[in-house]
């Protein structure tokens, strides 16, 4: 007997890597990639990159990230998105699994500036899906670059509290568009993950 | 047109700390979560759709040369959402261990036979109407480690894209009266039990195919309350 509300959520597990994150190893098509890069894709691009560690600060192999974005000029690849898709081919979504060292990385380009339900504008972010063994529902959490002046009256941000806010945002290196941003899943500096 | 998604959906979902389930004790968030509201990033979702899946992609008794050992089973039903309303286009992508018990995984040390017929991965879009349709084998049940005895029911894992990045769905189905419900720390960590209903597919006798396979019925039910129309300027 069906009644309307929601399928509960359950763990990926361990064992995803051939059904969901596929690198070649198991005889299976790959429909996704931890890039989000086309040929014709317009804007910066840029690598973000870190490490998954729990509760003990152990490494995590067994996770699987997913983002979602905005392209350069802050507009979605979906038709609910009335602007209009300038990179017609940007996509937007991409899909990692951690190493056995926890690492992680992604392909992509500097998101532009999308606004919050009032209209003002949110910083330049990435949202960012957590899911791995032990993990019963995946965990929502946003990346932010710590090169941006907009970060500081970004709206989501604002309702982060101060000393947490630097979990949220990936450090640029010297000299390369790379961003790196650590993920912990609890204990000291954890990741702040939100309720939506 | 944007969705507005109610936040009290989510409370059928699992506890992110059930230390039954002891990989949650190191895994699972100290700190609460921190409610926000809703934007444009967390209202739109990823569209993936038939260039993604490829003819046959749904049916993973055909992907080898040989057919995979075990008993042949449908999978079908709708994705939907809490008001009933058909989701289309919606990317549906399984994996499973195969009849044994066994997943192809390669840390997956259970001393069970790897089928070399049956590698246990599929995906599919779903129709107009949210239908959308698997034939695969029926998985095995198999230890896992968490405490003295422990077997998982058998269940196939399912991955599932609504229309938003906040439907993002993954869950496992499980089969009719399993005997091993009562003793899984991951079926029994969603606290409802009407909800923990919802992930135990039915046993569909009118679509089972006579001298071919039996058929059991999932529906996928996504959050997705009220329609509303949403500026975006």
């Amino acid at each position: 007997m069906q009644d309307n509300g929601i399928t509960p959520s359950q763990t990926v597990g361990p064992f995803f890597k051939y059904g969901l994150t596929p690198t070649g190893e198991y005889a299976w098509n790959d429909a996704f990639t931890n890039s989000t890069l086309t040929p014709d894709v317009t804007g910066d691009r840029v690598r973000i990159e870190g490490r998954v560690f729990d509760g003990d600060g152990v490494a995590v192999p067994d996770v699987m990230l997913e983002i979602w974005q905005a392209d350069g000029q802050g507009r979605f690849a979906d038709p609910q998105d009335k602007r209009g898709l300038s990179n017609a081919s940007f996509r937007g979504f991409a899909r990692c699994g951690t190493d056995k060292d926890g690492n992680y990385s992604f392909e992509t380009i500097k998101p532009g500036v999308v606004p919050d339900p009032d209209g003002k504008p949110q910083a330049p972010h990435v949202l960012l899906a957590v899911f791995g063994r032990g993990m019963l529902r995946h965990l929502y959490t946003r990346i932010y670059f710590s090169d941006e002046a907009g970060n500081a009256a970004d709206p989501v941000l604002a309702v982060v509290p101060a000393d947490r806010r630097a979990t949220l945002t990936a450090v640029r290196e010297a000299g390369k568009p790379v961003y790196r941003l650590d993920l912990r899943l609890q204990g000291d500096n954890e990741t702040v993950f939100f309720d939506v | 047109m944007t969705f507005i998604y109610p936040v009290d959906s989510n409370t059928a979902h699992p506890l992110p700390l059930s230390p039954e389930y002891k990989s949650s004790i190191k895994r699972a968030p100290n700190k609460p979560l921190i409610p926000m509201r809703h934007t444009l990033s967390e209202l739109t979702g990823p569209v993936y759709g038939h260039e993604t899946v490829r003819e046959g992609d749904n049916d993973l008794t055909t992907q080898h040369t040989g057919e995979p050992l075990g008993e042949r089973i449908i999978v079908h039903g709708h994705v939907c959402d809490e008001d009933g309303r058909g989701v289309p286009n919606s990317l549906v992508e399984i994996w499973q261990a195969n009849s044994c018990g066994r997943y192809v995984h390669v840390r997956d040390q259970h001393p069970a036979p790897l089928d070399p017929n049956f590698t246990g991965a599929g995906r599919t879009v779903s129709d107009v109407s949210g239908y959308y349709r698997f034939v695969t084998i029926k998985p095995g049940a198999y230890p896992w480690g968490n405490h003295h005895n422990a077997w998982r029911p058998a269940h196939i894992h399912l991955s599932v894209f609504g229309h938003s990045f906040v439907t993002r769905l993954v869950t496992q189905m499980y089969f009719p009266a399993d005997p091993l419900f009562p003793f899984d720390p991951i079926f029994n960590s969603v606290p409802d039990e009407k909800a923990r209903a919802r992930m135990v597919s039915s046993f569909d006798l009118e679509n089972t195919q006579p001298e071919w396979a039996l058929c059991y019925r999932f529906d996928i039910v996504l959050r997705g309350k009220n329609a509303t129309p949403m500026e975006n300027h």
